[in-house]
């Protein structure tokens, strides 16, 4: 009996760690968080759990976000898996790396359409990162694996101008 | 005189160094590179076709294999029409072991290809092309000796769903090819698995 209540004390534990809702967005969702306008630093990450440079990279985001989260950095992670995924692989991933971040899915399969409003340059493949912070008239846009240091090197100067 | 001289030659030789992979209008390199059933394959084994579509992909990327059927489509309605697709696998097997030559075999078998699907080994053909995801189409027009870059994208505009698709970019270019015409849109995008 005393073994059924440790699990369940466990399953409230991690289940509270990442009781996070997914939400399923559309295109328009995706503009708003595109062009927010408040004085953070946004680190936009477009991924999916079956990709596997996206989940080798993750912790490093984890790491930026964490050490940086009362600085205002946001960290969004754009979740490209399939909408079926929202309540079963998605969740069990995100307790699985502990992800507390603003996920949200992203159900638009014409990406012709959206992919430019990310960047002109982007061809499509994931992980894909953009970073932005309006009050300083910040963007910049990286395809491909974004390393910790890069990521940090990138934030560091976004932060400091901004506090300055 | 001389400064000018040495300026275009500059520019020449620069010329491959900025371009990261093709952009429409370029020309294609050939390639030989072995297919699933143990032959090499090149481009110019092809005497009858009037060009290619190349579509980069692989056995284990979701979106890859979302789009699988209507690849084979392609290949059924443009292989005769002179339009063949070949298909090549950019990745490596360390990174993704279910994209080793053993599990292509597997893959083609199963699905019934009707195109050669070949295995990019030495990874340097996807790089000269320029491919960063899978799928990845290049369609291609033999132009005397030499393969042009005619169109440059997606296969068509919903990945989910071949029924809700409505637009379908390969398709499009090849027929405007057939009637000899430039395809339009030439380069769209899709999300896709990077190559590694």
């Amino acid at each position: 009996m005393y073994k059924y209540f440790l699990i369940f004390v466990f399953l409230a534990f991690t289940g509270q760690i990442s009781s996070q809702e997914v939400q399923v967005i559309g295109i328009d969702e995706l503009k708003e968080e595109l062009s927010r306008k408040a004085d953070s630093v946004y680190v936009v990450n477009f991924w999916a759990t079956w990709c596997k440079p996206c989940t080798e990279e993750m912790p490093d985001l984890l790491r930026v976000e964490k050490e940086y989260k009362d600085k205002n950095l946001m960290l969004i992670l754009i979740s490209l898996d399939l909408p079926s995924m929202k309540d079963t692989r998605l969740p069990k991933f995100m307790s699985e790396y502990g992800i507390n971040s603003r996920v949200l899915l992203l159900d638009d399969p014409d990406a012709n359409k959206w992919i430019p409003m990310v960047d002109e340059s982007w061809s499509g493949s994931i992980p894909a990162t953009l970073i932005y912070a309006p009050k300083v008239d910040y963007r910049d846009f990286h395809e491909g694996i974004i390393t910790y240091s890069e990521l940090k090197e990138t934030v560091y100067p976004l932060i400091r101008n901004k506090k300055q | 005189m001389k400064s000018l001289l040495t300026f275009a030659f500059a520019i020449i030789i620069s010329i491959p160094l900025m371009s990261q992979g093709y952009e429409v209008g370029d020309y294609a390199t050939d390639f030989k590179l072995r297919n699933v059933d143990g032959k090499y394959i090149s481009l110019t084994d092809y005497d009858d076709a009037k060009g290619f579509i190349v579509i980069f992909t692989t056995n284990h990327c979701p979106y890859a294999v979302a789009w699988e059927d209507r690849i084979i489509e392609l290949d059924m309605m443009f292989k005769s029409k002179g339009y063949p697709v070949i298909a090549i696998n950019p990745n490596s097997a360390e990174a993704y072991p279910a994209d080793s030559y053993e599990k292509m075999i597997e893959r083609a078998d199963e699905k019934g290809f009707t195109f050669p699907y070949l295995h990019d080994e030495k990874q340097e053909i996807y790089k000269m092309y320029g491919a960063t995801k899978t799928p990845h189409v290049f369609i291609l027009n033999k132009d005397s000796d030499k393969f042009k870059v005619e169109y440059i994208g997606a296969i068509d505009n919903n990945y989910r769903d071949a029924e809700k698709a409505d637009e379908h970019y390969v398709q499009d270019a090849v027929r405007s090819l057939l009637a000899g015409q430039k395809p339009d849109p030439d380069f769209t995008r899709a999300i896709g698995c990077g190559i590694k």
